[in-house]
C-alpha cells in the first residue's frame, strides 16, 4: 500500500503521560513518528500536537481514530491535504572562518534567517519555515562544515479564520451529565 | 468533615453502589483494607491470586451489567491483575481495578514492592489514573466508573500511593464528570440510519451477525423485532451467543472457525450483511479477503474506531445498538425473503454441523448437551479456553438472554473457574455451570478455597481428556501427530476437590453422565465432576487457518495440509 507523510493535530488535556499514551499507539501499529512537537494552546490546560507520520491513509485513519479513544485527547485531525501552514525551525552551527564568514551571511540573508550567535569559528543560525526551506539552506551550508544541527518537528494549522481544530470550537460540550446518560447505560436486564 | 483516603474511596464505591469486591491486600494497601470493615455494605472476597479477581469481577460485571472491581496491593499484586485486566479490555468489560502503590516519596526509587502499573496498563485500559493527591480522589473514582460503564466499557485502573490512603481531605462526591475528550456517541447518523434501512430493505439473501454489544446493550428486543419484522437470520459471534435465542427459527448459531457451517455458508452467500455490535475478529470472519464476498456490508457499533479496521464497510452507523436499532426498526418494511430462508434451511438440514456421532466412549459433545437437558437451558454457562469453549458454545443451546460468558478475544485459559465465581456472585439465583477443560482449570484451581470458604455454589464440569486438547488437534492436524508438551497428567480433580472441601465425581461412562449433573444440581453448595472423555475428540466444523468461510471442514479428515504452511496457531 502507497504510504504518504501525514500531518495530524491533537488538542490534549495538558496531563502527564499524556504523551505516552499517543506515542504507544504509534509503536503498537509500528509506525515510526517523523516528528512531534507539543505546546500549549489558546487554553489554559491543554496543549497542542503535531504528529508527522508516514503511512498509507487507511492506516493513518485507523490510529487517528485510536487516538481520539485515548481520554485525555479532546479532539484529532488528520490535516494532510487540507490548506494548511506548517513550519519547522531549526538552529544551525556552521563553521565559519574569516574567509567564509560573508558568504554564509549573504546566504542567510536570502532565507530570510538570522544569526543568533558568533563565535570565532563558527555561525549559529536560526532559520523557520517549511522543511523544504529548511533542507536548502541546510544543503548549501553542508560545504562550509556543519558542526551541529537541531531541529523542531513540524507545527500546522489550516488556513483562514475556521479553525479546524480550535480549542474553543466544541468546547463548551465539555461537561458530561452522568445522570442524564446513566439512565440510558444502566439498563435493567 | 475530613476524611482520609481510604474512606473517601470506600465512600465513593458505596455512591457508585458498589455491592462487592474481589482481591487481596498487602503492605501498599492496606490502609484501605483497614477501612473496609466501616462499610458493611461493600462485601469482600477474598481470591487466592489476583487474577482470579480480576477474572471474578469479570464475571461479575458481565451478568449483572454492573461495574466489577477488584483490588490488589502494589508490585506483584499489581502485575498479577494485569491478565484479568487484559481480559476485560479486549471483551468490553466494565471493571474498576485499584492497586496499592507505594507511598509518593518513594516513587521511582525501585521501592520494596513498586512497580510502574500505569504504565504497564497503558495499553490495556481504557483509562487509568495515579492519585498523587488525595483531593482529587472522589472526581477519580466518579470519572473511573464513568468510564469503565459507559459508551464501549472497558476497565480503568486506579493507582493509590500508601500516604495518599492515609492523608486526609474534605469529602465531596461530584454529580458530574468533566471529560472534554470523552463523548460517545450514542444516537446513530439518521442519514446512516436511513441508508441502511433501504439497503436491508432492497435485500434478497440479508443476515445478521449479532455480537457482544447487543448484550452489553441489552438490545434483546430490538434485534429480535428486526429479525422477525423483515425476516432476517441471525447468526452471531462467540461473545454474541445468547443475545439472540438459539431455539428461533431465524437462529443459524455461532460464525466463525469452528462456527456451524450453514452459518458460514450464509455469510458467504449474503448479499447485505448487517454486523451488530461486534468487531469482525479473524476467528469470525477467516480469511479476510474472502469474508462476504458478496455482500454489502452494514456495520453499527459503538466505538467509531471497529468501523472499517478489519473489512471494508458499506454503511457504518456510529452508536449504541439499541439506540440505532430502534430507529432502524421504524424504517425496515416487513419482508418474507422465502427462497433465501428455505435455502438456509436446506443448508441447516444438509450440514447439521453439531451431530453427536455415535460412540462407545465418553464424548465432550454428548456431556454438554446432557447439562444442557438437565438444566432444560436456563443455567449461565461459564467456559474456559479452547475445545471446551467450543464445545460449550455448540452443543448447549442459549435461549436466555446473556447466559454464555466466555474469554473471548484474549482467550485466557483460566478465566472459567474465578468467572464462573464472580458469575455466581453477581446473581446468585441462577444456576451457573463452570465448564473448564482439564488443563485451564489447573491454572486457577486455587480458587476452589474461595468458592469453598465463600459458600459460592458453582457447579463445575470438566472436560478432561488429558491433553491440552485444542492445541493438540492443531498438532494433529497440521504438526503429524506430533504431541509437543500437550499431554497432561493431571491430578487426580476428586481428591483434590476433596482437600478443599467440596464433593467431587468422576464420569468414566455415558450412563454416569445424567445421574452426576443431577447429583450436582440438587447439591446445595459447590461441586465438581470430573468428565474423563475421549482424549482425541476434534472439535468440528472447522475454518483452517488461510482458508475462508465458504471452505468449512465438517468432520475429520485424516491429517490435513495446511496451506500456506504456518507456523503457529
Amino acid at each position: 500500500m502507497a504510504t504518504t507523510k501525514h500531518t495530524l493535530v491533537a488538542l490534549v488535556e495538558n496531563k502527564p503521560g499524556v504523551l505516552n499514551r499517543m506515542a504507544s499507539l504509534f509503536r503498537r501499529r509500528g509506525f515510526n513518528i517523523e516528528s512531534i512537537a507539543v505546546g500549549l494552546s489558546e487554553v489554559p490546560h491543554l496543549s497542542r500536537m503535531t504528529i508527522v507520520v508516514d503511512g498509507s491513509t487507511a492506516m493513518v485513519e485507523q490510529v487517528r481514530k485510536q487516538l481520539d479513544k485515548v481520554i485525555d485527547v479532546v479532539r484529532v485531525s488528520d490535516i494532510t491535504g487540507d490548506n494548511t501552514i506548517a513550519r519547522e525551525l531549526a538552529l544551525i552551527k556552521v563553521k565559519a572562518t574569516s574567509s567564509t564568514r560573508s558568504e554564509i551571511i549573504e546566504i542567510v540573508d536570502i532565507f530570510r534567517a538570522s544569526i543568533v550567535d558568533v563565535a570565532p569559528d563558527s555561525l549559529t543560525i536560526e532559520i523557520t519555515g517549511d522543511e523544504e526551506k529548511i533542507n536548502s539552506l541546510f544543503n548549501l551550508l553542508r560545504s562550509f562544515g556543519i558542526r551541529e544541527i537541531s531541529r523542531t518537528g513540524r507545527i500546522a494549522m489550516v488556513r483562514g479564520t475556521s479553525g479546524s481544530l480550535s480549542a474553543e470550537k466544541g468546547y463548551p460540550r465539555l461537561v458530561t451529565d452522568t445522570k442524564q446518560s446513566k439512565g440510558h447505560l444502566s439498563r435493567e436486564l | 468533615m475530613k476524611m482520609t483516603g481510604a474512606q473517601i474511596l470506600c465512600e465513593s464505591l458505596v455512591r457508585e453502589e458498589v455491592e462487592v469486591m474481589f482481591g487481596i491486600l498487602g503492605g501498599s494497601i492496606l490502609p484501605f483494607y483497614d477501612t473496609i470493615p466501616q462499610y458493611p455494605q461493600l462485601r469482600h472476597i477474598l481470591v487466592r491470586h489476583e487474577q482470579a479477581a480480576a477474572h471474578a469481577a469479570d464475571g461479575y460485571a458481565r451478568v449483572t451489567g454492573k461495574v466489577g472491581v477488584c483490588l490488589a496491593t502494589s508490585g506483584p499484586g499489581a502485575t498479577n491483575l494485569v491478565t484479568g485486566i487484559a481480559n476485560a479490555y479486549l471483551d468490553s468489560v466494565p471493571l474498576v481495578a485499584i492497586t496499592g502503590q507505594v507511598a509518593r516519596p518513594f516513587i521511582g526509587k525501585d521501592a520494596f514492592q513498586e512497580i510502574d502499573i500505569t504504565g504497564i496498563t497503558l495499553p490495556i485500559t481504557k483509562h487509568n489514573y495515579i492519585v498523587l493527591d488525595v483531593s482529587s480522589l472522589a472526581e477519580i473514582v466518579k470519572e473511573a466508573f464513568y468510564l469503565a460503564r459507559s459508551g464501549r466499557p472497558g476497565p480503568v485502573l486506579i493507582d493509590m500511593p500508601r500516604d495518599v490512603q492515609i492523608d486526609q481531605a474534605e469529602f465531596h462526591y461530584p454529580s458530574r464528570v468533566v471529560l472534554p475528550g470523552y463523548k460517545p456517541t450514542l444516537q446513530g447518523h439518521s442519514a446512516q440510519i436511513k441508508k441502511a434501512a433501504k439497503l436491508i430493505n432492497e435485500a434478497e439473501r440479508p443476515l445478521v451477525i449479532a455480537g457482544r454489544g447487543i448484550i452489553i446493550s441489552r438490545a434483546y428486543n430490538e434485534l429480535k423485532q428486526l429479525a422477525e419484522m423483515a425476516q432476517i437470520a441471525v447468526v452471531t459471534t462467540l461473545l454474541g451467543i445468547s443475545c439472540f435465542p438459539e431455539s428461533h427459527i431465524l437462529s443459524l448459531g455461532m460464525l466463525g472457525m469452528h462456527g456451524m457451517a450453514y452459518a458460514n455458508m450464509a455469510v458467504d452467500a449474503a448479499d447485505v450483511i448487517i454486523a451488530i455490535g461486534m468487531r469482525f475478529d479473524d476467528r469470525a470472519t477467516a480469511k479476510v479477503s474472502a469474508f462476504a464476498p458478496h455482500a454489502r456490508i452494514i456495520h453499527i457499533d459503538i466505538d467509531p474506531a471497529e468501523i472499517g479496521k478489519n473489512v471494508r464497510v458499506d454503511v457504518p452507523i456510529v452508536g449504541d445498538v439499541k439506540a440505532v436499532l430502534s430507529e432502524l426498526n421504524k424504517l425496515v418494511i416487513s419482508a418474507e425473503h422465502v427462497d433465501w430462508l428455505r435455502q438456509l434451511d436446506d443448508w441447516r438440514k444438509e450440514h447439521p454441523s453439531i451431530g453427536i456421532r455415535d460412540s462407545e466412549g465418553l464424548l465432550p459433545q454428548y456431556v454438554i448437551r446432557q447439562i444442557y437437558e438437565v438444566t432444560k437451558g436456563e443455567a449461565i454457562i461459564v467456559t474456559g479456553v479452547g475445545q471446551n469453549q467450543m464445545w460449550a458454545a455448540q452443543h448447549y443451546w442459549y435461549n436466555k438472554p446473556n447466559s454464555f460468558i466466555s474469554s473471548g478475544g484474549l482467550g485466557t485459559m483460566g478465566f472459567e473457574l474465578p468467572a464462573a465465581m464472580g458469575a455466581k456472585v453477581g446473581c446468585p439465583e441462577e444456576i451457573v455451570w463452570c465448564i473448564a477443560g482439564d488443563g485451564g482449570f489447573q491454572m486457577t484451581i486455587q480458587e476452589l478455597a474461595t468458592i469453598v470458604k465463600e459458600k459460592v455454589a458453582v457447579k463445575i464440569a470438566i472436560i478432561d481428556n488429558g491433553f491440552l486438547g485444542m492445541v493438540r488437534q492443531w498438532q494433529e492436524m497440521f504438526y503429524g501427530r506430533r504431541y509437543v508438551a500437550t499431554p497432561l497428567s493431571g491430578p487426580d480433580f476428586v481428591k483434590v476437590a476433596e482437600a478443599y472441601g467440596l464433593p467431587g465425581l468422576r464420569v468414566t461412562r455415558r450412563e454416569e453422565v445424567v445421574p452426576a449433573i443431577e447429583q450436582a444440581m440438587e447439591y446445595q453448595g459447590p461441586f465438581l465432576i470430573d468428565f474423563v472423555v475421549e482424549p482425541e475428540e476434534n472439535v468440528y466444523p472447522m475454518v483452517l487457518p488461510g482458508a475462508s468461510l465458504a471452505e468449512v471442514l465438517e468432520e475429520p479428515k485424516g491429517e490435513v495440509t495446511l496451506w500456506p504452511r504456518r507456523s503457529t496457531p
